[in-house]
């Protein structure tokens, strides 16, 4: 049965708390999600306290400050700081997108933070996402084409056929969508999930690729693609304000059309 | 969540693409929202038409039904009602239920009960109408 409440080994526990410098005056407190594996045990939530007169305005700024003046330990995924690169994904106050792009004023009270749902934990705030990268793999994300490539002359669209990728290309692969779908949750290991099913849309709407037929044979699954039951939760917490929910049932569109 | 990493030894791409596609799912997916569809009229007047019969006495409610365009849309009502339940009811059960087993035999017992109670159902209303 899917499951309702933490395994007992899972249940986080209370742990250390960094007090704020002598004078600081602008404290905001950050409850950060730990887990080491070598040290194994439960997960524990230590606590922060960040001196906002020198720190830097978003999340990943406070992250990076406390990994550098407060506690090395810390583990977190980071690499551009400016919402390109889809490494700093974690649950923010309740709702997974990039540190990188989630200002800390934007939170009332204490910043909790946590690792994507759902997904082992390899340390900290990093979780595995081995599964969602082979499911990446799967839908095969590359321009396919049985037209072998001219020599002298590109692969040509035009204005409207290249329009039909917007919305779909600026996708960073954080998966922040698909960690946030009750029903990848469930069924994670046979759905594909919002984030891939969009990279999968991308290359189908593509007016350039000749294997549409293929990637719509290789989606039409009960699993695959029909576990998407318009929950929305993937739109809602895109951090790149795009819409996957339009993706999947553009796809589910052309299932019907092609009959 | 902790320690899950390495339950099993297979790449994770093999075990993504498991079994391969099972190039089916559109029929279902469309029958859910063409007895959805049907179910919108179906529904309306239903409640509209047992809201009518409220004083009626049981004489009335038999004629009622086994009037012929009345049995006829009843028919209908009750083939679509109990498709699209056990559509419904297929797709939360695979949701939910991971064991195979357990899975199967729920999957079994839905489709069986569906199409008994659907039976019976049309039965009752065929027989009023055919004046049994």
């Amino acid at each position: 049965m899917a499951e309702f409440t933490l395994p007992a080994n899972s249940k986080v526990k209370i742990g250390d708390t960094y007090k704020a410098p002598e004078g600081a005056k602008r404290i905001k407190t950050f409850k950060i999600y730990r887990w080491d594996p070598d040290k194994g045990g439960n997960p524990r939530l230590d606590t922060y306290e960040i001196d906002m007169d020198t720190c830097a305005p978003m999340v990943l700024d406070a992250l990076i400050k406390i990994k550098n003046e407060i506690d090395t330990t810390l583990t977190f995924r980071r690499s551009c700081r400016e919402g390109i690169c889809g490494s700093c994904s974690m649950n923010i106050d309740g709702t997974n997108t990039l540190a990188c792009l989630k200002p800390i004023n934007e939170v009332d009270g204490e910043v909790h933070i946590y690792p994507l749902p759902h997904m082992p934990v390899i340390k900290d705030l990093v979780p595995d996402l081995s599964v969602p990268y082979a499911q990446l793999a799967s839908v095969e994300p590359w321009l396919q084409t049985q037209t072998l490539p001219s020599p002298t002359e590109e692969r040509r669209q035009s204005p409207d056929e290249r329009a039909k990728l917007d919305g779909l290309w600026e996708c960073v692969l954080c998966f922040c969508c698909t960690t946030s779908c009750p029903s990848y949750w469930w069924n994670g290991d046979r759905y594909l999930g919002p984030a891939v099913l969009l990279q999968a849309y991308r290359w189908i709407a593509d007016s350039r690729d000749e294997f549409t037929g293929e990637r719509l044979d290789a989606l039409e699954d009960p699993f695959r693609l029909y576990r998407c039951h318009t929950i929305m939760n993937c739109t809602k917490t895109c951090p790149k304000s795009l819409n996957p929910a339009k993706a999947i049932a553009e796809i589910k569109k052309l299932m019907v059309l092609r009959q | 969540m902790a320690g899950k990493t390495m339950q099993s030894m297979r790449n994770p791409l093999a075990r993504v693409r498991g079994l391969g596609s099972a190039k089916e799912g559109v029929h279902h997916w469309w029958a859910q929202r063409l007895t959805a569809i049907a179910l919108v009229p179906l529904t309306i007047w239903f409640v509209i038409s047992i809201a009518g019969l409220a004083g009626v006495d049981h004489a009335g409610a038999v004629a009622w039904i086994g009037s012929a365009p009345v049995a006829v849309l009843l028919v209908l009502l009750i083939a679509a009602v109990y498709w699209h339940a056990q559509l419904g009811v297929q797709v939360v059960i695979e949701d939910y239920v991971h064991n195979e087993a357990v899975k199967l035999t729920a999957l079994i017992a839905l489709k069986f009960a569906a199409i008994a109670l659907g039976v019976a159902s049309i039965f009752a209303v065929l027989r009023l109408a055919f004046g049994g």
